[in-house]
């Protein structure tokens, strides 16, 4: 006699196993027939293998994780070239851009996003192009020609009537725009824009020049390029070059559910903590998985919950995770030993003596494996 | 240069792909786990209350809350972050 379906997700689900093994589980038992005695014995040895793959308590987790993820580090590439990512976009691969994610830097060598679009922009060319206008930042410089005019003390800008109407902007909004940033008015002629300093001095005529060139006139700032790219799934996505998470996420059409980046300081602001620990063991994930390395998942989630345990994205090493060991010597084992030693002798500092380096620097046996377990004797009373 | 003019949309954190549930524990809840992890509220990991996500589910400095993640190894991750300054 064979065990029903029902029965059998029901005996799995009371289980006390991750969701993913009882899935699995589930999965091989569909459409198989088993008798009760053989689940039982399915189900016992499941439980059984779960509990040997566990790791053991007193294992030393950390310098595991360390060394998975340090030697596949020495095989990647050390060069800080860029090689070229996704859809022509430049994005800094291999060692520094892993060092990049555990240094948890502010602001990484080549900020990039990756912007999903809302469905009705999504499967229209046109319109994720009207919408790649909207972000990449548009200068003076790509919309026409500047030049000076010395005898009059005059600056001419001659708009490209193509580009301006492929980014779909006016000669009037352009002037308007100047005019809000910089507040000098201008004349114009057509598609001729000619403006005067306040003062007719030719410093002040250069001066203008840089100030309307560095005018944002449509876009985000720091968004430099945007590349549209269509997916296999059929949709549009735009590749940027530079990160305005919070900016980009405000604009209609932008779909602020799946639309990421590459600054992880940057998802912590706007997503908090947790999307940050995500988008850590993404990134390093992928920066492994670039240079054809594997490293089990579970180390990069390690280091991910170590570096935002408290809260904040928090680097790994001195400044960080390795800097704030509670203990004196560990610290002064490290670096500049005597100011260590000195201050925490003149502060009346204690060592607890529970981490690795200072019991080996006092000759006790580490805490960590069997290292980790004391035994306790209960002392018989006397009488009993 | 001016300020940007907001454009009147407000992202939500707790509905982007990247941001797992968070949901503030009651007292029975909160009691009932420290129990079973034998720990004090403050040996918790930690989360801001300035935290979008913290924020979004109006949390205050001394709730815990329950995030549960999506986690490629077990499935489904439970864990829990004490609401710091």
């Amino acid at each position: 006699m064979s065990v029903d379906q029902e029965t059998i997700a029901e005996s799995i689900s009371a289980l006390p196993l991750p969701r993913k093994v009882m899935d699995n589980l589930t999965h091989e038992l569909k459409n198989v027939k088993v008798t009760k005695r053989q689940f039982d014995e399915i189900l016992k040895r499941t439980a059984a293998t779960y509990d040997y793959s566990r790791i053991e308590a007193g294992e030393a987790a950390g310098v595991v994780s360390a060394q998975s993820i340090g030697e596949p580090g020495t095989q990647m590439t050390m060069r800080t070239f860029h090689y070229a990512g996704v859809a022509e976009i430049n994005v800094t691969l291999g060692l520094p851009r892993l060092i990049e994610i555990v240094d948890a830097r502010k602001n990484p060598s080549t900020p990039m996003m990756t912007i999903f679009l809302e469905k009705d922009y999504a499967f229209d060319r046109d319109k994720a192009r009207e919408l790649a206008w909207k972000i990449e930042a548009t200068y003076i410089t790509v919309l026409g020609s500047m030049s000076t005019d010395i005898t009059e003390m005059k600056l001419i800008i001659e708009l490209n009537k193509k580009s301006l109407l492929q980014r779909n902007m006016t000669t009037k909004e352009v002037a308007d725009k100047i005019e809000e940033e910089l507040g000098v008015s201008s004349e114009i002629e057509e598609d001729v824009l000619i403006m005067r300093p306040e003062e007719s001095s030719y410093r002040q005529l250069l001066q203008l020049v840089k100030s309307v060139q560095s005018v944002i006139l449509k876009g985000i700032k720091g968004i430099k390029r945007v590349v549209i790219r269509k997916e296999e799934s059929g949709e549009y996505v735009l590749y940027t070059e530079g990160s305005a998470l919070k900016e980009v996420l405000a604009i209609d059409g932008v779909d602020a559910t799946r639309t990421r980046t590459n600054n992880i300081s940057e998802i912590f602001e706007v997503m908090g903590i947790e999307a940050a620990r995500a988008s850590l063991i993404h990134e390093a994930t992928e920066t492994l998985k670039e240079q054809g390395l594997t490293v089990d998942v579970r180390h990069i989630m390690l280091v991910a919950d170590i570096m935002t345990v408290d809260g904040d994205v928090k680097p790994i090493g001195r400044h960080g995770i390795s800097g704030e060991k509670a203990s004196v010597l560990a610290r002064a084992a490290f670096e500049v030993t005597v100011s260590h030693l000195l201050d925490s002798g003149l502060g009346g500092d204690v060592d607890e003596l529970r981490g690795v380096t200072e019991n080996v620097i006092v000759g006790q046996p580490i805490r960590l494996g069997t290292g980790n377990v004391k035994l306790i004797a209960k002392k018989p009373v006397k009488g009993e | 240069m001016k300020e940007k003019e907001p454009t009147g949309r407000e992202f939500k954190p707790l509905e982007h792909r990247m941001v797992p549930r968070h949901e503030i524990l009651t007292d029975e809840e909160l009691k009932k786990i420290l129990v079973e992890f034998n720990i004090e509220k403050e040996q918790m990991p930690k989360i801001r209350v300035s935290d979008p996500a913290a924020s979004a589910v109006k949390a205050k400095v001394g709730d815990v809350v329950r995030v549960t993640r999506e986690s490629p190894t077990a499935g489904k991750a439970i864990f829990y972050r004490l609401v710091i300054v």
